[in-house]
C-alpha cells in the first residue's frame, strides 16, 4: 500500500516538475515580447527625458551597458533599457513595434526593411554602430605566431586539414616547426552573429574551400562545439591542437593567428577591424538614412583586418512623439559620436567608427524627428 | 439524512461530513484539477505551437532536411545522455541508501543522508560549471585509457576529445545531479521495510546481506524504480548543465569519448532558442513537445512495473 501510493505521487511530482519547466519556456517567451513601456517625469530640465527600450544582438551587450550608463548619467530624465535577446528577436521586435531602436549583426533584408517601413511611416535609420574584430584563436605549445590563408582557415574548419604538419599550413608559416598533433576546431553551439561573420569571411575569402552557405548556424557537423564565446575560449584554453574564432577582446592570452590579406598578413586590430568598414561598399537600395554595408572580405589593402563583426542599430527616422524621437537621436547620436565610440572601445573592445565614416551617417542621425 | 437517528449502523457506512471535511475535500480535489489543467494547458500550447513546424515545407526548417532529421538526434542525445546517468547513478544511489538505512552508525547515517539531500540544492548550472570546468579534463585520461584498451567497443572508438567535454563527462555529471532524488526515495522505502521480515530473515540464520537481498531489496524495487524514473525525468529535461557542457554537433553516434555528440532535446533548446526567430521557434517547441511526449511514456512505463510487481514487493 504504502508503495503504491509512493509511486503515484512520484507520477504528479515528475509530470509537476515538466509541466512547470515548460510553463517557464512560455513565460520566457512572453516576457521578451514585452519590453517595458510608459515614461518617467523629467524632474530638473535636462537634456533629453523619458523612456525608451532596445533589444537586439548580445555581441553588443557590454557597449550597450557601457552607453547607457554614461547617456543616462548626463541625462537625469532618460530611461533606456537594452535586452541582448538576439539579433533575430531584436529585429522582429523593432518590426512589431515593441521596442524603439534595436541592434543587429545583420542589416535588414528586403522584405524586412518593408515591414520596418511600414512600421516607421517612413525612412528607417540604420547605422553600423559597434565594430569588432574577430581573431582566429588556437592553442598549440612552442608556436606563436601562426599564419594563415583564408583557404587554409576554410578547410581547418571543415575538418579538411586534419593535422598541425599540414603542408598548406607549414606553406604559410616557413620556418616554424609545426607539431605532428590533431587539429580540432572549435565552433559556437549556439546560434550567433559571430558565426555568421566568421562564415561570410570564409565564403567570401576562401571561395571553393568553403562550400556552405552563411548563416548564424555552424554549418560543419562534427567538430568541438561549445556555447558562447566565453565558452569558445574557455573550449580552445582547454584542448591542446584546437582553433577557434572568438571576439577579439574575449580572446585573452590565448594565441591569435594572422590572416593573409592580398600578400600580407594581418593581426586583430580595432584598427584594422575599421579600416575594412571604410573600404565597403555601400548597400543599395536600403533608404537614404539606411547605411548597410557589404563587408570587402576579399580586401587585398594591406593594414585591413577582414574578419569582422559589423553590428547595427536600427531606428525609425519618425517617431509619433516628440519625446521618443528626440531622446532617440540623442541616444544614437551619442552612440556613433567619437565620446560613444570610445567607451565601446573601453569596456568591449570594439573598433571605432573612423572619422569619416561618422561623417556620412551622422546625418541619418539628425534626421530622427517627430511626425506621423 | 434522516436514516443515521433511525438505524445507528448506517452512522458508520455514511459519515457524518462536516463543513471542514467538505472545504478540504473541495481543495484537495481543486488542487488535483488544477494539475491535470496545467498539462493540459501545457500539451494545448506545445501543439499550437509546434503545428507550424510540422506543416512547412522541409526546406524551411532549420537544418533544411524534414522535422525528423532534425529531431531524430536530439532525441537519440537526450535518451542516451540520461541512460548513462541512470546506469551510473541507480546502483551507486541503493548503494548510499543501503549504507545509510542498514549499515551506518546512527548518527553517521543521518548526517550523509543530509549531505546527499544537499546535492540536490545544488542548481544545475553550478554543475554544469562543475562539470566543464572540473570534470572535463579529469576525463582526460581515462577517456584516453578507454580508447586505448577498450577502443574495440563502439562506446570509445576515438577520436578522444582534447577538451573532455563529451557525452561520457555530460553523463557522469547527469548522474551526481540525480543521484539525490534516487537516493531520497530508495532510502525512504528501505526504511519501511517491515522489522518483522528482516528479523524473521536473520532469525533464519541470513547474514544481514541475505536478509537485505531477501527482505529489503524485494520490498523496495518498486520504490527504486520510481526513484530511479523521477531521476530519469530529471536528466532527460537538464538543460543548463548540458548546454554548458556538451560539444554538440549534431551526429547520432554512440561514441562516448569524442567531441562529436548529438545534442540533447533541452540543451538544444536552450542554446538555439536566443537568436531563433518564425519558424525555427516552431521547430524547437516541436522537439519540446517530443521530450514531453517522451517524459509522460518514461512515466507511464515506470507506473506499469509498479503496479505489476505491486504484489510481489512485500508489501502488506
Amino acid at each position: 500500500m504504502n508503495t503504491l501510493r509512493h509511486g503515484s505521487r512520484a507520477r504528479f511530482a515528475a509530470v509537476g516538475i515538466v509541466a512547470s519547466g515548460a510553463l517557464l519556456l512560455a513565460g520566457c517567451g512572453a516576457a521578451n515580447e514585452a519590453p517595458p513601456s510608459g515614461g518617467a517625469g523629467a524632474s530638473n530640465a535636462p537634456t533629453v527625458s523619458g523612456t525608451i527600450a532596445g533589444a537586439g544582438a548580445s555581441s553588443q551587450q557590454a557597449a550597450q551597458e557601457a552607453w547607457i550608463a554614461n547617456f543616462t548619467s548626463a541625462n537625469s530624465g532618460a530611461n533606456i533599457t537594452y535586452d541582448p535577446s538576439g539579433s533575430g528577436a531584436g529585429r522582429t521586435q523593432f518590426l512589431g513595434g515593441g521596442v524603439a531602436y534595436a541592434g543587429s549583426d545583420a542589416y535588414l533584408k528586403p522584405e524586412e526593411l518593408t515591414q520596418a517601413q511600414t512600421r516607421c511611416g517612413g525612412d528607417v535609420v540604420e547605422v553600423p554602430a559597434y565594430v569588432s574584430p574577430i581573431a582566429v584563436i588556437y592553442n598549440l605549445q612552442g608556436v606563436r605566431d601562426l599564419q594563415l590563408a583564408p583557404a587554409t582557415i576554410a578547410q581547418i574548419f571543415d575538418r579538411k586539414i586534419t593535422n598541425w604538419n599540414d603542408p598548406a599550413i607549414a606553406a604559410d608559416n616557413p620556418g616554424v616547426t609545426l607539431p605532428d598533433l590533431a587539429i580540432t576546431p572549435v565552433n559556437r553551439s549556439d546560434k550567433s552573429g559571430t558565426t555568421q561573420n566568421f562564415a561570410d569571411y570564409l565564403k567570401v575569402a576562401a571561395g571553393a574551400s568553403w562550400p556552405y552557405d552563411v548563416s548564424d548556424a555552424w554549418p560543419v557537423q562534427g567538430g568541438e562545439a561549445a556555447q558562447g564565446t566565453s565558452g569558445v575560449v574557455g573550449a580552445v584554453k582547454a584542448g591542446n591542437g584546437a582553433i577557434g574564432y572568438a571576439d577579439e577582446s574575449q580572446a585573452q592570452d590565448l594565441g591569435q593567428a594572422k590572416v593573409k590579406v592580398g600578400t600580407t598578413y594581418a593581426g586583430p586590430t580595432a584598427e584594422a577591424a575599421a579600416a575594412v568598414l571604410e573600404a565597403s561598399t555601400r548597400v543599395d537600395g536600403q533608404g537614404q538614412y539606411a547605411f548597410a554595408y557589404k563587408l570587402a572580405r576579399d580586401t587585398t589593402a594591406s593594414g585591413t583586418y577582414p574578419i569582422v563583426l559589423v553590428s547595427y542599430l536600427l531606428a525609425c527616422s519618425k517617431y509619433p512623439d516628440a519625446a521618443t524621437a528626440d531622446l532617440v537621436k540623442a541616444y544614437l547620436g551619442y552612440v556613433i559620436s567619437a565620446d560613444g565610440q570610445g567607451v565601446a572601445a573601453q569596456s568591449a573592445g570594439a573598433a571605432p567608427l573612423s572619422d569619416t565614416l561618422r561623417t556620412q551617417i551622422t546625418p541619418a542621425v539628425e534626421a530622427i524627428a517627430a511626425g506621423s | 439524512m434522516t436514516t443515521t437517528e433511525k438505524v445507528p449502523t448506517s452512522a458508520a457506512a455514511r459519515p457524518v461530513v462536516q463543513t471542514g471535511d467538505r472545504i478540504f475535500a473541495g481543495t484537495a480535489k481543486g488542487a488535483g484539477i488544477l494539475i491535470l489543467l496545467v498539462l493540459a494547458g501545457v500539451a494545448v500550447f506545445l501543439i499550437a505551437q509546434a503545428v507550424p513546424a510540422f506543416l512547412a515545407s522541409p526546406a524551411d526548417l532549420p537544418g533544411g532536411q524534414n522535422l525528423v532529421a532534425y529531431i531524430g538526434p536530439l532525441v537519440f542525445g537526450t535518451i542516451l545522455a540520461a541512460v548513462i546517468a541512470l546506469v551510473i547513478a541507480t546502483p551507486l544511489a541503493v548503494s548510499v541508501a543501503l549504507f545509510i538505512t542498514h549499515y551506518a552508525p546512527r548518527r553517521l547515517a543521518q548526517g550523509l543522508g543530509y549531505m546527499v539531500d544537499l546535492l540536490a540544492a545544488v542548481p544545475s548550472i553550478v554543475y554544469g560549471l562543475w562539470g566543464v570546468a572540473v570534470l572535463a579534463p579529469a576525463t582526460l585520461g581515462l577517456s584516453d585509457w578507454l580508447n586505448r584498451n577498450l577502443g574495440w567497443l563502439p562506446f570509445f572508438a576515438g577520436p578522444v576529445s582534447v577538451t573532455g567535454r563529451t557525452m561520457l563527462t555530460v553523463g557522469v555529471t547527469l548522474a551526481v545531479m540525480i543521484l539525490p532524488i534516487i537516493t531520497a526515495v530508495a532510502r525512504e522505502v528501505f526504511l519501511q521495510t517491515p522489522t518483522l521480515h528482516e528479523e524473521a530473515a536473520l532469525a533464519l540464520g541470513a547474514t544481514r546481506w541475505e536478509m537485505i537481498r531477501m527482505a529489503v531489496l524485494p520490498f523496495g524495487r518498486s520504490g527504486v524504480i520510481s526513484g530511479a524514473m523521477l531521476g530519469l525525468g530529471r536528466a532527460l529535461g537538464e538543460t543548463m548543465a548540458v548546454a554548458i557542457i556538451l560539444s554538440a554537433s549534431g551526429a547520432i553516434t554512440f561514441n562516448l569519448i569524442s567531441s562529436d555528440n548529438p545534442s540533447t532535446i533541452a540543451g538544444n533548446i536552450a542554446l538555439q532558442f536566443p537568436d531563433s526567430t518564425g519558424l525555427a521557434v516552431n521547430t524547437l517547441i516541436a522537439s519540446g513537445l517530443v521530450l514531453f511526449v517522451i517524459t509522460l511514456l518514461v512515466n507511464a512505463i515506470a507506473r506499469y512495473i509498479i503496479n505489476r510487481r505491486r504484489e510481489f514487493s512485500g508489501a502488506n
